[in-house]
């Protein structure tokens, strides 16, 4: 990071967009700590956190055991007791260990306890493909944190999203889930940090378009934003929206979209069945019916494990080619 | 000293050792799937005594620095490297790769990506043993990391209470990723922990392997028996996590210091001061397990890539349909 201080970069790194945000979260708010598997020495598998431990002191920024059910009830215990935890899972496929912590313990403190106290905190993780990291380490499994209600999930896919959503969720009284993507890290944009936090639930329209609307989020944006630039020169405008956060969901932005442009492509790198993407097409079936002008495409990873071998992993996931292809068939 | 297995617990760690640098070959090469590679260079000693140790129809799982086990085990290099690369003739053909290289054949039972992932599996299998009145023993092997992981303690609960033929093996080889062992433990004594439990423990903190080999026969012996024993072998990794991390993290004296805990050379000075074999026996050792591993990165790299459709494959029994294909969806959904 260059400069600490600076209000806004040209060129950031995800990153570091996401290192400075905790750092400036820390600054101003001095209950906030960070825990997980190497997120203090290490700095993060995937150097998220790298120097804040120079910065903030081994009080603040705690690496933990390797104890995925304990790191994430520890967070939620001290979150309900005066602390603000980030605490961070090394990968989103490690969930399936803390699930019972995330689910049945930091989504419902709330509400079973008729609204006495809350856990504010955040548990960052990454998820995706890219690295041949296999079965147990390439999952996208945000729908099993968007099905449980209780949690905040946020999924950014630019570095200025992903320093603001975290400002705010470090701010706000709900644990908030924070997926982040292992192949976002060493990409770049801009970062402005004097915008008003980017709120939750507000989707971004990164592209006007009137033909059709592709509706994602994280990394699977960039392949959007691809694939609409290759569909321009063919007379094809797509419209290219942002979800940004999950929970809350901007029903709103998806609407007015599709009930403009008629027909929509929901991509995203997860499972197809009972993915994300089935409930944004639910939703988009259940208020633009009537103007629809095909059926509204889900285009996900495939129903099977993530595999290692480099030539299946490539194809495993949604490819720039075929979205230009459906579209294309969609606009026909 | 005719009776010495030392040569033979040489040639295993030496095979370890060599498998795992044509494993960063592949690397360097670009032939690997990928960069999560967890080596085990250094750590060469556990995985030949324990797995010399264990009978021929004995089974185990390992964690995610698990090839030298493997190796240990009978692995066949070619189609270890092989998986490793992501092609065909791999193991998983390819779509398991370094972390979740298993046979079945040979008593794998699976190599693990989630720390502690592969504990409760021999807890399971040893149930299968027992009630099937087979004399079998099936052991764990796992790092120091899932000594702090739950699932490890309710696993040698049930091994301990149903009197089960399981060894737990841990490899500590004193990182957990960066972590050093110290920053991760409130108690460093594991052993207690598996007293407590009753399990038989084992602890090696020394460079002998044939002594090592002969204490973890008589953890595994009583295993068999019904007695669960716990064995952690104390050793040092060499390198970093993963074959990307150069370990900033660890100061390169401690490296250096730590190194000379060879196993390997210290075999080596062993036999030659014993009189087993002289230097020019175990030149011919290594240079022959040179060329079988080199043969195998040869292999692995010619080895064919899969066809596309192999994505669908193994999901559900042969029985059973493939999962149809995206593409396959989406056109006929857009075609109607």
């Amino acid at each position: 990071m260059s400069d600490l201080n600076q209000n806004f970069f040209e060129k950031i790194t995800y990153r570091d967009a996401l290192r400075l945000a905790m750092h400036d979260a820390m600054q101003e708010d001095k209950n906030i700590i960070i825990m997980g598997e190497d997120v203090a020495n290490y700095g993060g598998a995937y150097g998220a956190t790298k120097d804040l431990l120079k910065l903030f002191g081994k009080e603040r920024v705690i690496d933990t055991p390797i104890s995925e059910p304990a790191i994430v009830g520890a967070a939620v215990g001290a979150a309900m007791s005066g602390l603000r935890p980030i605490a961070e899972l090394m990968y989103v496929d490690f969930f399936g260990m803390s699930m019972d912590q995330i689910a049945n313990q930091l989504a419902k403190i709330r509400y079973m306890f008729g609204g006495q106290i809350s856990a504010p905190m955040v548990l960052r993780t990454q998820g995706g493909t890219g690295r041949s990291g296999g079965a147990q380490h390439s999952q996208s499994l945000e729908s099993w944190i968007m099905h449980i209600p209780g949690l905040f999930l946020s999924m950014p896919a630019k570095p200025n999203d992903a320093y603001h959503l975290l400002r705010h969720a470090l701010k706000i009284d709900n644990p908030t889930i924070f997926i982040e993507h292992k192949l976002l890290y060493n990409t770049t944009g801009t970062l402005d940090k004097r915008e008003i936090g980017t709120p939750f639930g507000k989707a971004n329209i990164l592209r006007k378009g009137k033909d059709v609307s592709i509706i994602s989020y994280s990394r699977m944006i960039n392949y959007a934003e691809k694939a609409a630039e290759i569909l321009e020169k063919e007379n094809i405008s797509v419209e290219v929206i942002d979800l940004r956060t999950l929970y809350p969901l901007d029903r709103e932005t998806i609407i007015n979209s599709v009930n403009k442009t008629k027909s929509a492509l929901v991509l995203s790198e997860s499972y197809y069945t009972s993915s994300v993407p089935s409930e944004i097409t639910s939703i988009i079936f259940e208020n633009c019916f009537k103007v629809l002008k095909k059926p509204v495409i889900r285009y996900t990873a495939e129903d099977t494990p993530v595999p290692v071998a480099p030539n299946l992993e490539k194809n495993y996931i949604p490819t720039i080619e075929k979205i230009v292809e459906y579209i294309k068939k969609l606009c026909n | 000293m005719s009776n010495t297995l030392l040569p033979k617990l040489y040639k295993t760690m030496k095979r370890i050792r060599t498998f795992e640098e044509r494993v960063s070959e592949l690397f360097i090469k670009g032939e690997s799937a990928g960069t999560m590679l967890h080596l085990s260079i250094g750590e060469e000693l556990g995985p030949a005594c324990v797995g010399t140790a264990m009978q021929e129809n004995d089974t185990f799982t390992t964690h995610h620095r698990g090839h030298g086990i493997f190796v240990a085990r009978g692995g066949d290099p070619n189609r270890m490297l092989a998986e490793i690369a992501g092609k065909k003739d791999g193991y998983c053909k390819g779509k398991g790769g370094s972390m979740h290289i298993a046979d079945m054949k040979l008593g794998h039972l699976g190599a693990n990506a989630i720390v502690g992932g592969g504990i409760p599996t021999v807890v399971g299998a040893a149930m299968s043993y027992k009630y099937l009145k087979q004399e079998r023993v099936s052991v764990a092997f796992f790092g120091d990391g899932a000594m702090q992981q739950g699932i490890l303690y309710e696993s040698m609960n049930m091994a301990s209470l149903w009197k089960l033929p399981v060894v737990f093996c841990c490899i500590n080889n004193q990182y957990g990723m960066g972590t050093k062992i110290e920053n991760a433990v409130g108690v460093k004594d594991f052993s207690k922990r598996a007293e407590s439990f009753g399990l038989n423990t084992l602890y090696v903190n020394d460079l002998d392997v044939e002594s090592a080999y002969h204490k973890s026969k008589e953890i595994i012996d009583s295993a068999r028996k019904f007695k669960p024993g716990f064995i952690e072998v104390e050793c040092y990794r060499f390198y970093g996590h993963a074959r990307m991390d150069k370990s900033p993290y660890r100061d390169e004296a401690e490296e250096s210091e730590k190194r000379k805990l060879d196993p390997i050379s210290f075999a080596s000075n062993q036999m030659i001061k014993n009189n087993i074999l002289d230097e020019t026996d175990i030149k011919k050792i290594d240079d022959d397990i040179m060329i079988e591993m080199d043969r195998a990165m040869e292999f692995a790299i010619n080895s064919p890539i899969n066809e596309e459709t192999e994505i669908f494959r193994d999901v559900y029994s042969e029985d059973d349909p493939m999962p149809v294909s995206l593409d396959k969806k989406i056109n006929k959904i857009l075609n109607n």
